[in-house]
């Protein structure tokens, strides 16, 4: 289900979108990839399609860019038609997930093929074919052909070339996905940068929620051609709207309780509500939320609960423990310590369970 | 790692069919080309005469330059046919692709002579083209140039050699990635700069391969002008062949061959250059 309704959306632009999708869908023969999606982008926002393959993301980077065409809805940049215009025609820069470096040509020709093909004055190229060389640290492999070149370089000057033409809107379809974990988050930390930096809006795709959370002002969450939710990575992690969105990004732990005047009760824990209706509801609580009761300096309002040790994971900086709390069987984070087990007191702010909805 | 003996048994047979069927043959040639024919016998006299008579008699040189223009037009035909072909079965055709790919492969299962005579069917003063264009009223007698012309042996060749420009092009053109064509679109190229800047270049490779083959081949024919090419036409390999043959001269044949072996083996060397720098992967 969509927590941005097609019309809601359309109905009300905020000052400075950029790109407007409305009510697009895509089908490929009988097989529904997009189903009614609506979405704004602001100027200068670094928004996120988040899901996993097969989730439509990619899909509707490739309309965006004109690559596909949209079975119905449409698209709209600085309030223009953008879907009806041929993939040339659109002032909208992409970053391919296995770069497109053209092979015949060394790293500047391939950095100014898109001033080339658009006819910028001659006189201009080589300086800004240097500045963007310069922007992405690779300006002494200006000759050099691509071939000759690692993923990681590879994959600056796929950003150069698409950010040299100073697109308003740069699409990035999983730039980073074909990078090892060191070289990913260190790309990670220049792309915000260089995001910031420029101003230009970017609107990224990848399947890694960690990436994701760490790049975006906003994260659209996809999930079987529809969006699922569309927040700052920091409410949709604090307060996922579905199930789906609690255990897709981050890990958590749903408690089925039944509510009756302001109270919800699963099991032997029960807490305090506040405008949930009566009836049963699903509660989604992080394993970092949960902690000994014993640790906590401040203990009021807290639910108190009492459950054995079953497991605990070394992580680093923190503590994995399994626990079971008669019969539910819980996850908690709490930071490094020696072992424990048998019973303790554990115990979670009410305002930590959030309410979810299923499916 | 494989043993000294197995490498030796699996090199010997190529080895020794090269040296057999090539070498000994090409080094026989070539001596051949430095003796001379008198009264009916090969004498093994060195003497360059033979070459000084590829030069002297106006016929040899007349008949190599023609044979090298019926090459290249033959080579030029086929690419304006190939090239499009391969293009629009590459990037056009969707799922019609393996049907029309069967229809270029067909024809090569079909004997080389069994197609010569079909143009001689279709060419013919009584053939079905001129039957067809009296029948439209379009002439009223048999157009003759049709057969025994170079035109009928460049039409001929140009049908046989057009899928061996096309195949090598269109593999060529199946290898492009498909996202370099999409990111040509998308960093502002139009479909005409897309291709003037992306496909072509990087189709270069199969072209070359083509252009070799169907250029090397024509200028070996000798089939072609004796089924529908008539005296106007005769081609190098034709009076390589008569010289070979009822004229009895084995010296200047062979001299003739080593000529023609010599443009074929610099062409292929410019070419295998060239491919090499236009080869990016």
């Amino acid at each position: 289900m969509s927590l941005v309704p097609a019309n809601a959306a359309a109905a009300s632009a905020p000052a400075g979108s950029l790109l407007e999708v409305r009510n697009i869908a895509k089908r490929f023969g009988t097989r529904e990839v997009l189903k009614g999606i609506s979405l704004q982008i602001a100027r200068g926002e670094f928004l996120t399609l988040l899901g996993e393959s097969g989730s439509g993301k990619t899909t509707l980077l490739r309309l965006i860019a004109g690559f596909e065409q949209p079975s119905s809805g449409e698209i709209r940049m600085n309030g223009d038609r953008l879907d009806t215009l041929p993939p040339h025609k659109r002032k909208v820069n992409t970053v391919f997930q296995h770069y497109a470096l053209f092979p015949h040509l060394n790293v500047a020709e391939n950095v100014a093929y898109g001033l080339r093909a658009t006819q910028a004055p001659t006189v201009e190229i080589p300086a800004r074919v240097a500045d963007a060389l310069r922007m992405v640290k690779m300006e002494e492999y200006a000759a050099t052909r691509p071939s000759k070149l690692s993923g990681g370089q590879q994959q600056r000057i796929a950003l150069a070339r698409a950010l040299v033409n100073r697109p308003q809107l740069l699409l990035l379809d999983e730039p980073l996905s074909a990078l090892d974990a060191n070289l990913r988050k260190q790309m990670q930390g220049e792309l915000k940068q260089l995001q910031r930096e420029l101003g230009i809006t970017f609107l990224f795709v990848t399947h890694d929620q960690d990436e994701a959370m760490a790049l975006s002002d906003r994260i659209a969450l996809l999930r079987d051609g529809a969006l699922e939710q569309v927040d700052s990575p920091r409410s949709i992690y604090q307060r996922p709207a579905t199930a789906y969105t609690a255990q897709f990004i981050g890990q958590t732990n749903f408690l089925r309780a039944e509510v009756r005047e302001g109270m919800a009760r699963s099991g032997p824990l029960q807490w305090p509500v506040l405008a949930v209706p009566n009836g049963i509801a699903t509660f989604s609580i992080r394993p970092e939320n949960i902690h000994f009761f014993a640790d906590l300096a401040n203990s009021d309002n807290q639910v108190r609960f009492r459950a054995v040790v079953r497991q605990q994971i070394f992580a680093g900086a923190s503590e994995q423990l399994e626990i079971d709390c008669a019969g539910q069987s819980l996850r908690v984070r709490v930071s490094s310590r020696a072992a424990v087990s048998g019973e303790h007191e554990f115990a979670f702010s009410p305002d930590d369970a959030v309410v979810v909805k299923n499916g | 790692m494989y043993s000294r003996a197995y490498k030796a048994i699996v090199s010997l047979p190529p080895l020794l069919w090269v040296t057999l069927f090539l070498l000994i043959p090409y080094a026989l040639m070539f001596a051949h080309s430095f003796w001379l024919v008198r009264d009916g016998m090969i004498l093994h006299r060195w003497n360059l005469q033979n070459y000084a008579k590829i030069f002297q008699n106006p016929v040899y040189l007349e008949v190599l330059f023609r044979s090298m223009r019926i090459a290249a037009s033959v080579t030029l035909l086929s690419l304006v046919l190939g090239y499009p072909l391969a293009y629009y079965m590459s990037f056009q055709a969707g799922v019609r692709k393996d049907l029309l790919y069967q229809l270029v492969i067909v024809p090569l299962w079909v004997s080389y002579l069994v197609r010569g005579y079909a143009w001689k069917t279709i060419l013919g003063s009584q053939g079905i083209l001129n039957g067809f264009l009296q029948y439209l009223h379009i002439t009223n007698d048999p157009v003759s140039f049709f057969l025994y012309s170079p035109f009928a042996v460049i039409l001929m060749l140009t049908h046989i050699y057009t899928p061996f420009v096309f195949l090598p092009l269109y593999a060529s053109l199946e290898h492009i990635p498909r996202n370099l064509i999409e990111a040509s679109q998308d960093l502002g190229a139009s479909p005409r700069k897309t291709f003037l800047r992306v496909i072509l270049p990087l189709s270069l490779p199969g072209l070359l391969a083509g252009t070799t083959f169907a250029f090397v081949l024509t200028l070996g024919d000798f089939l072609a002008p004796l089924l529908v090419g008539g005296p106007s036409s005769i081609m190098i390999a034709n009076i390589v062949q008569s010289l070979f043959g009822t004229a009895y001269d084995w010296p200047l044949g062979s001299a003739i061959s080593f000529c023609i072996l010599l443009i074929t083996v610099s062409l292929l060397f410019f070419t295998e250059r060239l491919e090499k720098r236009w080869s990016f992967r």
